[in-house]
């Protein structure tokens, strides 16, 4: 799993000689790596965790008391009307599979690549995947209206016939991703997490989280043949996560390109939405990361290598994002279908303009930026062009669903979307769900895998005797 | 208790191997390594055969797979044919995508399954790591002294001589 990319083992070489671990600032040796993953685990919160974490929760709360009264009134508290029937929370569905894609690509695309660089961020990146599907799943619940009858889209035997859930449909196919994607990411996470459970719960003091960390361990002792057992496991797991992933934003882009929508029937949108959905996971990961490392004083572990090796897969990521804008502007013009030459002009020239612009300048020519390798190693400069990828990404969405609703084939149904204060406080309630579970991960689980980094530690520090 | 074992403690992962290749061509049996990380070189010097987990994985996708198109087939085709748009009942070019979620979720849950149950790791089996610090910084070469030809002190000697920081002979662990 992790190359063996140094020179072979010379145990007569002096300390001078020491070959710098590229990865981990400072050499720290094994036991320093516990300590220092431990320290968030067993200390005090200070005032940030705090202040953050109260921000957080009221966001919570103001989504919880949004999703209240939209359950308990109806969905006539969104500003959907008859033309415009998909638009805020759909957005925010696909936001939010988007922000999950980094995760994924973090912790097996790269593992089966062997990148060294994930080990110190794959932990986190898996726990921002889970939580950013649990707040997608939750669009398309409260969107059913009565979301008490969610379970009648599985195919169970039912009373009503059986009347069975329709395979044609892409909605259903979605289901089956997104259930699909959680449970195997949830699969990878606690997996690759048993090894540190069991060296908390050796360290741990205390009996309630000695036995919290016992039967999480699962009775974990580090034996040879566990460990190349979970091994194997591992770049399984990592191998079918892997298509699982495209699977994923693929099939979630179906459920605009099987339509007949102008400006959603669209061959492209598969891979434009998997690079699409990499770039904006990998913007939040950005986000989440420049914050953590400084708060809970990680910076040892994640450096500024880290930060700049994932600004270019942003570079990447947003260049792709941003050819596959170009691409649908180009078939509309060379296809000669007037409804879709119209929908591509009225997202330049319509109503919906500026959110157009948003959408063009944050995510193809903001990233553009990030050439310069000055930028890629300032962190308040990736902190700013990550937020500005996070808000371009959401407009994409929006741009996307909404501008193809309000003016397709018939004008006597154009209209107009207007955003009600429940779905904005909805919006503003899944950064709150997000941000308040990765606050308490950070305090109650180990954020980095001290396992993998341990095997680079000491991979390097035996190479150098 | 009968002292069964030779335990020897390294701190270097290189040392670890040299030694488990020197104890097995002394002909001496390795119980087992203990380690806070995977050593990739220590499989081919003990003779862990590779794991058999990718037919377990194999069997969970097919088994995935066979279990989605049935489901499909059964419901759209058998039960209740429902005419959606005047596609035909078996679509089955629609019914790829389900198919290959169900696929990849059962050989994702047979590979997490196999791993756990093959190992024994299981919730409230209580650990007897033979040193609590072999999840932390500590490398534990854990070797058999009954019917060795080599007695306990000689076995002990060895270890150190390979770079063991302490060596400690004790009975079976469970």
């Amino acid at each position: 799993m992790i190359a063996w990319s140094a020179p072979l083992p010379d145990r007569h070489a002096t300390p001078a000689s020491r070959p710098r671990t590229r990865w981990i600032a400072g050499d720290p040796t094994l036991r320093e790596i516990t300590d220092d993953v431990m320290r968030p685990l067993i200390s005090r919160p200070g005032a940030a965790w705090w202040w953050s974490f109260l921000v957080a929760a009221s966001a919570l709360a103001v989504g919880v008391a949004a999703v209240t009264y939209e359950v308990t009134t109806g969905i006539g508290t969104w500003g959907l009307n008859k033309t415009v029937g998909w638009a805020f929370d759909i957005t925010n569905f696909v936001f939010w599979v988007g922000i999950g894609h980094a995760g994924t690509l973090i912790s097996a695309i790269l593992l089966l690549l062997r990148q060294q660089w994930r080990t110190a961020i794959s932990r986190s990146a898996e726990a921002m995947t889970i939580f950013a599907v649990m707040c997608a799943a939750m669009f398309p619940l409260i969107h059913m209206g009565r979301p008490w009858l969610a379970f009648w889209v599985l195919p169970y035997p039912n009373s009503r016939g059986p009347l069975w859930v329709n395979f044609r449909s892409p909605l259903l196919w979605d289901v089956f991703a997104i259930n699909t994607y959680l449970t195997i990411s949830l699969v990878f996470w606690y997996v690759g997490m048993i090894p540190d459970f069991a060296t908390l719960r050796d360290r741990a003091e205390g009996p309630l989280r000695r036995f919290a960390y016992s039967v999480l361990s699962l009775g974990w002792d580090g034996s040879a043949r566990t460990w190349s057992r979970y091994e194997t496991a591992s770049t399984l797991l990592a191998g079918l996560a892997t298509p699982l992933v495209i699977s994923v934003h693929t099939i979630v882009s179906m459920d605009f390109a099987t339509s007949v929508l102008p400006g959603w029937h669209a061959t492209i949108f598969p891979p434009y939405f998997v690079a699409g959905a990499v770039f904006s996971g990998f913007a939040m990961v950005l986000t989440l990361l420049i914050i953590v490392r400084a708060v809970m004083r990680l910076e040892r572990y994640i450096t500024v290598r880290h930060l700049d090796a994932m600004a270019k897969i942003m570079l990447f990521t947003g260049s792709i994002v941003g050819l596959a804008y170009a691409s649908e502007f180009y078939n509309a013009w060379y296809g000669h279908n007037i409804y879709e030459r119209a929908v591509f002009l009225n997202r330049v020239t319509g109503p919906y303009a500026w959110g157009f612009l948003i959408m063009a300048g944050c995510n193809a020519c903001a990233p553009q930026l990030l050439w310069v390798p000055r930028i890629r190693r300032s962190v308040p400069a990736l902190f700013a062009l990550s937020i500005l990828v996070n808000v371009g990404m959401w407009f994409e969405r929006f741009i996307i669903i909404v501008t193809s609703l309000h003016r397709s084939f018939l004008p006597s149904t154009w209209i107009m979307y207007r955003p009600s204060v429940i779905e904005v406080a909805t919006l503003v309630g899944s950064f709150g769900l997000f941000f308040t579970c990765f606050l308490l991960f950070v305090r109650l689980l180990p954020m980095i895998a001290m396992w993998e980094v341990k095997a680079l530690a000491g991979h390097d520090q035996g190479a150098a005797r | 208790m009968k002292r069964d074992l030779v335990v020897g403690r390294f701190q270097q992962e290189p040392l670890v191997v040299d030694a488990v290749h020197a104890l097995r061509s002394c002909g001496l049996r390795i119980a087992d390594v203990y380690s806070p990380y995977p050593i990739h070189r220590l499989d081919a010097a003990m003779g862990i055969a590779p794991s058999r987990l990718p037919l377990v994985a194999l069997a969970g996708g097919v088994a995935g797979l066979i279990a989605a198109v049935a489901l499909e087939l059964y419901t759209s085709v058998i039960d209740w044919p429902l005419n959606v748009g005047g596609k035909p009942d078996a679509s089955l070019l629609a019914f790829v995508p389900i198919a290959f979620e169900l696929t990849i979720l059962g050989a994702g849950l047979a590979t997490a399954a196999g791993l756990l149950i093959q190992s024994g790791l299981v919730p409230f089996r209580v650990a007897t790591p033979l040193d609590r610090s072999a999840t932390d910084d500590t490398f534990a070469v854990v070797v058999h002294c009954r019917d060795s030809a080599l007695d306990r002190r000689h076995i002990e000697q060895l270890l150190l001589n390979y770079g063991a920081l302490s060596v400690e002979s004790r009975g079976l662990r469970r």
